[in-house]
């Protein structure tokens, strides 16, 4: 099977998907890039060349290139999902969110419910988040739980090129508007991805080990760093069970919660902000659901409450590491076993 | 029988290059017989028996289990209970030596990779291994595989055959529109795959609703199946588990694919690695998988009983068949191997289940 950088498996997703169904067109900013320049068909497929190659293949008509106005695109995608099309918007950086929140939390998550469940928000929001880019703290943000938070929103956060296809792929069907967060730092990682489209259903949690004595749930790009935690930890016999929920919104938690019935040990590592994280939310929820279970306080690994520190030094250690992640593991799994009551 | 012998880890599959001992079976200084288990052997994709290769005292073991090993490497030595310390040691010391430099030496082999062929009824990914000058084999996978059922098989025949192990129709890398759902359009395929890679006929070897398959590809175009070798196969008799083919349509997580799996095996710890589990869900990701997997099944096996019998097809002498079951096959009984024409030949094995090829290779391939 072909490897496929995470850059090449979200372009053909977006190349397959808009193959399949004429009624899927992208836009955004810089999505076909190099206007009015020559060799228009090569231009630049957005900031990071996600999108190359799209202009060439399916045209103006269906490649649209935006002004910076977010709000105007933005909202434009909601209208067009909401009256047939299936848009894919490109809103760059998820740190620019905040100038057309408007479109997205009021407008887009709404439609369904307002209209009695007669309307349908086919459109997906791809956006690049996460730190260890060099990019300061405009453009380094990790706000999936932010869009978490709004009911009528689907979150994908897929943590591999295959995992990155396949969820676009769905995000791409699926009739509710999907904000899908592409980690920067991830765009050059290569895994083998298959040639033919296939979807992953949202809402099902992804294990990429079991093993018996702690519970490992990451985000993104920290799914890899877990699994690698968990491979050092397996030579010093401490088995753990790795899950990606792959989609916070919604979260399969059941899957989350049966996993640390087993183990009794529950570690989260989540790289955006610690306050209201995704890891304080998936540990409330175990706490409340499973407490009977657990034989150590929940740990979470996370970054300080602080922005993301342009000094490179700062930015390395503010992201959760592997060594991080190790030493939670040994720590819950040092912690006394609670005395039966 | 020599005073020392290696025991070394095995290649099981053409794409493994390490594996490690989950477990030794064996004592220090405990008598051992050939062929008797001495350790399983564990990889990503799947755990086996070591049978041992030779009879001896287990002298050493030298790879502790969990501990991960290059394929070749010495794992242990069987000797004479009386040769002595020193002897066993330079042997050791020798061999391993003998394989540093070997490895130094050698270049990494290539690992084959499956490819796709054009045929009329789409693409069809198969995976070829073996001198093309030598006789053909052709291997077809049972319900909801792919070529990789025969992992361990198909390495033993690549020595003696050209063996081309085929995706049918709706599975593996293959085109996901069927030609039809019932064996003999899935033959269709097969036979077209066969065509596109220049084999006129060959001994085809078919698992389950792959036995079925070779079965129809004897029946349509008898002069491409010069022999068959069949491994609890389709096509014999009425009963079939309708809870494997529901559960292994339905199943979408990692577990509940692996308890699924499981019941192709003789016992209930199942050997298939998290690997196999894993490519296995995403080829029922693939777009049109699982339409085209519940079409087969409603077509084969509606309502829990198999849909046809394609017995008459071995009653032709002149070609030769070998029928191959597992007794605690827990998908098709092993029951429907009785009352064969006398020139078939049955081999019943008291411990395998459903994949006599995954579970007893070298003896399926002895038989080929």
């Amino acid at each position: 099977m072909p490897k496929k950088s995470f850059r090449q498996a979200v372009n053909e997703a977006l190349r397959q998907e808009m193959e399949r169904d004429p009624a899927v067109v992208i836009m955004g900013e810089d999505v076909a890039g190099g206007m009015g320049a020559p060799g228009e068909d090569d231009a630049w497929g957005g900031p990071l060349g996600v999108t190359k190659g799209l202009l060439g293949r399916f045209g103006r008509g269906r490649v649209l290139d935006t002004p910076i106005s977010e709000s105007a695109f933005i909202g434009a995608a909601a209208g067009a999902a909401a009256t047939g099309l299936r848009p894919v918007a490109d809103l760059m950086f998820v740190d620019f969110m905040g100038v057309c929140f408007d479109q997205i939390f009021n407008q887009a998550a709404k439609f369904r419910y307002m209209f009695g469940g007669k309307a349908k928000t086919p459109m997906v929001i791809r956006t690049m988040y996460g730190a260890g880019f060099r990019a300061a703290s405009q453009h380094s943000q990790c706000l999936y739980p932010v869009f978490t938070h709004i009911p009528g929103l689907k979150v994908a956060i897929p943590s591999s090129p295959y995992e990155a296809k396949g969820l676009m792929i769905q995000a791409i069907r699926d009739d509710d508007p999907v904000i899908f967060f592409e980690h920067k730092a991830m765009y050059d990682e290569e895994e083998e991805v298959p040639d033919e489209a296939y979807a992953i259903p949202f809402g099902e949690a992804n294990f990429l080990r079991e093993g018996e004595d702690a519970t490992i749930v990451a985000i993104g790009r920290m799914v890899k760093f877990a699994r690698e935690a968990a491979e050092i930890l397996a030579r010093e016999k401490i088995e753990c069970t790795v899950i990606d929920p792959r989609t916070t919104s919604p979260l399969d938690i059941e899957s989350i919660l049966e996993s640390v019935r087993e183990t009794g040990r529950l570690v989260v590592v989540d790289e955006a902000n610690p306050r209201c994280n995704m890891a304080t939310d998936i540990s409330a929820q175990a706490a409340e659901q499973a407490f009977d279970a657990l034989k150590a306080p929940i740990r979470m690994v996370s970054p300080p409450h602080v922005p993301v520190p342009f000094s490179p030094a700062l930015e390395d250690e503010f992201i959760p590491s592997v060594e991080k992640i190790c030493a939670a593991v040994r720590a819950v799994m040092a912690a006394p076993a609670r005395r039966a009551a | 029988m020599p005073d020392i012998a290696p025991l070394t880890m095995p290649k099981l599959g053409l794409s493994m290059t390490e594996g490690q001992v989950a477990a030794w079976h064996k004592a220090d200084g405990e008598a051992i017989t050939a062929g008797e288990e001495i350790a399983d052997i564990e990889t990503p994709k799947i755990t086996t028996a070591l049978e041992s290769p030779a009879a001896g005292t287990l002298r050493r073991k030298l790879v502790g289990p969990g501990e991960i090993v290059p394929v070749g490497a010495l794992i242990g030595v069987l000797a004479d209970p009386v040769t002595p310390e020193a002897e066993v040691e330079a042997f050791i010391e020798e061999w391993r030596a003998r394989f540093a430099a070997e490895k130094e030496a050698e270049p990494e082999a290539a690992v084959p990779e499956p490819e796709r062929v054009e045929t009329p009824y789409g693409p069809i990914q198969v995976l070829e291994a073996g001198p093309r000058e030598a006789p053909p084999v052709v291997l077809i996978h049972g319900f909801g595989s792919d070529y990789q059922s025969f992992l361990l098989l198909q390495p033993l025949l690549a020595s003696r055959f050209f063996t081309l192990a085929i995706d049918l129709p709706g599975h593996g890398g293959s085109t996901k529109n069927l030609p039809g759902p019932d064996p003999a359009s899935l033959a269709k395929a097969v036979s077209a795959a066969m065509t596109a890679r220049g084999i006129e006929a060959a001994h085809l070897v078919g698992h389950s609703l792959g036995g079925a398959v070779a079965l129809a590809l004897a029946e349509q175009e008898p002069a491409r199946a010069l022999a068959l070798t069949l491994i609890s196969p389709a096509g014999l008799g009425p009963e079939i588990n309708a809870e494997f083919i529901a559960g292994f349509i339905a199943a979408r997580r990692p577990r509940a694919l692996a308890t699924v799996l499981a019941l192709l095996f003789a016992d209930e710890k199942t050997p298939v690695g998290h690997e196999v589990v894993e490519a296995v869900l995403r080829a029922k990701r693939l777009d049109g998988a699982e339409a085209a997997l519940s079409a087969i099944a409603a077509a084969n096996f509606p309502a829990g009983r198999q849909a046809y019998s394609l017995r008459h097809v071995l009653d032709d002498p002149a070609r030769p068949a070998n029928v191959v079951w597992g007794r605690h096959d827990r998908i098709i009984p092993a029951s429907q191997a009785g009352r064969l024409p006398a020139h078939v030949k049955v081999a019943i094995y008291e411990d395998a289940g459903h994949v006599a090829h995954m579970e007893k290779p070298e003896q399926v391939a002895r038989l080929i």
